[in-house]
C-alpha cells in the first residue's frame, strides 16, 4: 500500500499504514507509534506519522443508525460527510457544520473539530457531536459526551487524532426545507469594505465567506467577493438559476501534477482579475445547489496537483477583532509582496459561540486562509513572517493547515496544551505533534526522515 | 433481486453489494462467522435504506446446518429471489502443498460448503422458477498456477458446478451469475502489495449486480481480466508448465 499523502503533498514522509476494518477490533500493538488517519484533507503534517503507522479508518464507513424524525445520525468514524449528506439531504436533513470539502471524515471532523461558513451562527462540528466511543490503546473504550468522560470529550474534540481512536460518534443534524441556497455575492472595494459587508450581513445570513483578491494593493488592498446566504424556504421565489458545470460527478480531475511554469505570478494574477470582474461590481442573487455552494473546490478532484509536485503551503490563521484590521492587512501586504501568491484567498469572521474542544483551532476574530505553492525557503520564509504577524496580533494559526509552525507558535496559540498533553494515548504521536513539541519526543529512535523534531530552519535545507 | 440472501456478508465484496442492494430497497438476510460484524453491516443496510435485515452468526464450513439455514432465511424474508455467495478464503498456498489439512479448509470453505448451499438454494429456486444465483468465482480457477493451485482449483471446481447448474436451470427460469474477480482490495489480500490490476470492492459489486441484472452467465470485474485471462487460458501447457506464474 503506498503511504497517503497529506492534502498539501508537504512533507513525504516514511510510514506504515494499517487498515482497520471493525470497530469492534482491537488497536494493533507494537512499537511504532500510532495515527487514524481518515481522508487526509489536512494539509500539512497533522495526518502523518513519520516513522510510525497510520491507522486507515476508510474501512470504518457503516452507518449505525439515523432518525429522520430528531436528525440524530450515529455512524463509524471513518464514513465521511459525503455519505452522510447522501443520506440525510433528500430526506430534509443537513450537516450542522461542513468545512469546504465533503471528503473528510466523521472522525477527522472531530480530531480537527472543523469550522465552517456559519461559524458566527452555530460554532464548531464539536458543538453539534452528541457523543462518541473512545478507543485507547489499553483496550478501554469510553463513551464520551457533555455528561459521560467531558473531560476525555474536551480533549478529544480538536484533539488532532492524539487521544486514541474514535470509533464511532452521534451527531446532530440540521433541518432544511429544500436543497437549495439563496445565494448573494456583493462586491467590496477594499478591507473596510469586507468589514462593513461582514457586519451588515451576519444577523440575516446563516452563510457568509469572502474570496480576496489577494494581488490588489494599495486602496484597493483586500478587495473581493462576499458571499451570503441561506438554505431556500420550501416555495422559493423565482431566481435565476445558476448552473454549475462543476456539480458533483462531473469527473473533472487533475490527472497529474502540472508543471511549474502553469503556475506564475501572471498566471495567479490573471485568474484573480477575472475572477473579480466576473461579477462586474454588481450584487448578484441565486439560486445554487448546496453542493457548489459549499463544496466548489471538490467538483475538481485532485485540485491540489495544481501545485505540481512540491506540493503547497496553506495558511490560515485567526486574529481578534482589536487587532484584526491591522493584521490582516499587514498579512495580505506582505503575501502580496513576497514570492508567489495565493489563488484562493478567503476571509472570514468567526463568531464568539465556544468551542467543546480544549484544542479547537476557531475562536472569535476574522480568519484568513490562503494558499502558496511550495517553492522552498523564499515560500518558507513568507509563511514564517505571516505567522510572526499573527502571533503578534494575538491569534492563532491552524493545525490542520499547517505544515510549520515552531513549538514557540503552538504554545501562544494553544494555552490549553498541557492540559491536553496529560490526555495523549501513550501509543498515539503525529508529525505534527512531534515537530511542535520537540522536547517530549515519545519515541527518538524511530524518526523516518527526520521531519518531526526538527525546527523550520532544517525544513528549508530539505527542499 | 428483492429478498436476497448474502452469504459470507461481512466479507469486503459482499459488503459493498449489500450497500447497493440495501439502496435498491432489498430485504436481506445476512450470513457470517461474527454476530458483531454482522450487526454492523446489518445497522448500515438498514439505514441506507433495506426494508428488512436479518442476520445469522454461522460457520458455512458446517454443511449439516445449511438446510436449516435457508429454511430460516425463506421464513425470515417471506421467499427468496436472490443470492449473493461471497464466503470464501484465500488460504496460502505454501501451508496448502505442506499440510492436506490446511489445502482441505481452503477447499472445503470455496468449494464443498458453496456447493452444498447451491443445491439447497437451487431446488427451492427451480421449484418456483425464478429466482437469480450469483456467486463470487475468481479469476484464478480459470487456469491453474503454482502459486496458487489449490485455491484455483477451489475455485476452478465451483466455477464448473454453476456451469453445470445453469445448464440444469436454464429451462427453468432461474439465473445462475459467475463472477470472476481478478485482484481486489480487500482485507483478504491486505498483505499484497497493490498495483494498477487491483480493483476496489465498490467496482466488483457495481458489476456484479449489472451482471445480475443482465442475468449474465459469467462476467469478469473488471472486464479486462476476460482478455487477461484469455491469453493466459492460450499458452500451450509445454509453455505454460516452465513460466513462473
Amino acid at each position: 500500500m503506498s503511504p497517503p499523502d497529506s492534502w498539501g503533498r508537504f512533507p513525504r514522509v516514511e510510514q506504515q499504514a494499517r487498515p482497520l476494518v471493525w470497530r469492534s477490533d482491537a488497536l494493533p500493538s507494537g512499537e511504532r507509534s500510532l495515527l487514524p488517519h481518515g481522508l487526509g484533507r489536512s494539509y500539512g503534517d497533522s495526518c502523518l506519522n513519520a516513522g510510525g503507522t497510520l491507522l486507515l479508518t476508510s474501512g470504518l464507513d457503516r452507518l449505525i443508525d439515523f432518525d429522520p424524525t430528531t436528525g440524530v445520525v450515529r455512524c463509524e468514524a471513518g464514513v465521511s460527510l459525503d455519505t452522510l449528506l447522501r443520506l440525510c439531504a433528500p430526506r430534509g436533513w443537513f450537516l450542522p457544520v461542513t468545512p469546504g470539502t465533503k471528503f473528510v471524515t466523521v472522525g477527522g471532523a472531530i480530531a480537527n473539530d472543523v469550522h465552517g461558513k456559519n461559524h458566527h451562527r452555530s460554532g464548531t462540528f464539536g458543538r453539534h457531536v452528541r457523543r462518541f466511543e473512545l478507543l485507547r490503546s489499553d483496550g478501554s473504550r469510553r463513551m464520551c459526551s457533555a455528561e459521560e468522560n467531558p473531560d476525555w470529550f474536551g480533549a478529544t474534540v480538536g484533539g488532532l487524532g492524539l487521544t486514541g481512536l474514535v470509533t464511532w460518534a452521534e451527531v446532530q443534524l440540521v433541518p432544511i426545507r429544500n436543497p437549495f441556497v439563496v445565494q448573494e455575492t456583493v462586491p467590496f472595494e477594499n478591507l473596510d469594505g469586507f468589514f462593513r459587508v461582514s457586519r451588515e450581513s451576519e444577523a440575516d445570513h446563516e452563510f457568509t465567506v469572502a474570496w480576496v483578491d489577494c494581488l490588489a494593493r494599495g486602496r484597493k488592498l483586500g478587495r473581493g467577493l462576499f458571499y451570503r446566504g441561506n438554505f431556500a424556504p420550501s416555495q422559493f421565489e423565482r431566481l435565476p438559476l445558476v448552473k454549475s458545470h462543476l456539480s458533483h460527478g462531473s469527473g473533472l480531475a487533475v490527472p497529474m501534477d502540472l508543471p511549474a511554469f502553469c503556475l506564475n505570478r501572471l498566471s495567479v494574477a490573471a485568474f484573480n482579475l477575472l475572477y473579480y470582474h466576473r461579477q462586474r461590481g454588481r450584487p448578484s442573487r441565486h439560486l445554487v445547489h448546496y453542493d457548489p455552494f459549499f463544496y466548489p473546490l471538490d467538483a475538481v478532484h485532485g485540485w491540489n496537483r495544481i501545485y505540481g509536485s512540491r506540493g503547497f503551503l496553506q495558511f490560515q490563521c485567526v486574529v481578534p477583532h482589536a487587532t484584526a484590521r491591522d493584521a490582516v492587512k499587514e498579512v495580505l501586504e506582505r503575501s502580496a509582496r513576497g514570492g508567489l501568491p495565493s489563488f484562493l484567498s478567503v476571509l472570514k469572521t468567526f463568531g464568539d459561540l465556544p468551542s467543546p474542544g480544549w484544542m479547537s483551532f476557531p475562536r472569535p476574530g476574522i480568519t484568513l486562509a490562503m494558499d502558496f505553492a511550495n517553492r522552498g525557503e523564499k515560500t518558507w520564509r513568507l509563511v514564517e513572517d505571516l505567522d510572526r504577524v499573527t502571533r503578534e496580533a494575538g491569534g492563532a494559526v491552524y493545525p490542520a493547515k499547517d505544515a510549520r509552525m515552531s513549538p514557540e507558535s503552538f504554545a501562544a496559540y494553544f494555552p490549553q496544551r498541557e492540559r491536553f498533553a496529560s490526555y495523549l494515548d501513550p501509543a498515539f504521536s503525529s508529525s505534527f505533534w512531534r515537530r511542535v513539541n520537540p522536547v517530549s519526543l515519545p519515541l527518538p529512535s524511530l524518526e523516518g526522515r527526520g521531519d518531526g523534531a526538527v525546527p523550520p530552519a532544517s525544513l528549508l535545507a530539505l527542499r | 433481486m428483492k429478498k436476497v440472501i448474502v452469504l459470507g456478508a461481512t466479507s469486503a465484496i459482499a459488503q459493498a453489494t449489500v450497500r447497493l442492494l440495501a439502496a435498491r430497497g432489498a430485504s436481506l438476510y445476512l450470513v457470517g462467522r461474527n454476530a458483531e460484524n454482522l450487526e454492523a453491516v446489518a445497522r448500515d443496510a438498514s439505514t441506507r435504506g433495506a426494508p428488512k435485515v436479518e442476520f445469522r452468526a454461522l460457520d458455512l464450513n458446517d454443511c449439516e446446518a445449511h438446510a436449516s439455514l435457508v429454511e430460516r432465511a425463506w421464513q425470515a424474508l417471506g421467499g427468496l429471489d436472490g443470492v449473493v455467495l461471497a464466503h470464501g478464503v484465500l488460504g496460502d498456498q505454501d501451508e496448502s502443498q505442506r499440510s492436506w489439512a490446511a489445502a482441505e479448509l481452503v477447499l472445503r470453505t470455496n468449494f464443498l460448503s458453496a456447493a452444498s448451499l447451491l443445491t439447497e438454494l437451487a431446488n427451492r429456486f427451480e421449484a418456483q422458477k425464478a429466482g437469480t444465483l450469483v456467486v463470487i468465482s475468481s479469476v484464478a480457477g480459470d487456469r491453474g498456477r503454482q502459486s496458487n493451485y489449490v485455491y484455483g482449483a477451489s475455485k476452478g471446481a465451483l466455477s464448473v458446478f454453476l456451469q453445470g447448474l445453469r445448464n440444469r436451470l436454464a429451462k427453468s427460469g432461474v439465473a445462475v451469475v459467475t463472477v470472476k474477480p481478478g485482484f481486489v482490495d480487500t482485507p483478504m489480500t491486505a498483505h499484497v502489495p497493490k498495483n494498477k490490476l487491483f480493483a476496489s470492492p465498490e467496482q466488483v459489486a457495481r458489476g456484479l449486480l449489472k451482471a445480475a441484472d443482465a442475468r449474465k452467465n459469467e462476467v469478469y470485474v473488471p472486464g479486462f481480466w476476460a482478455l487477461i485471462m484469455l491469453i493466459i487460458r492460450s499458452i500451450p501447457e509445454p509453455v505454460f508448465k516452465r513460466l513462473k506464474l
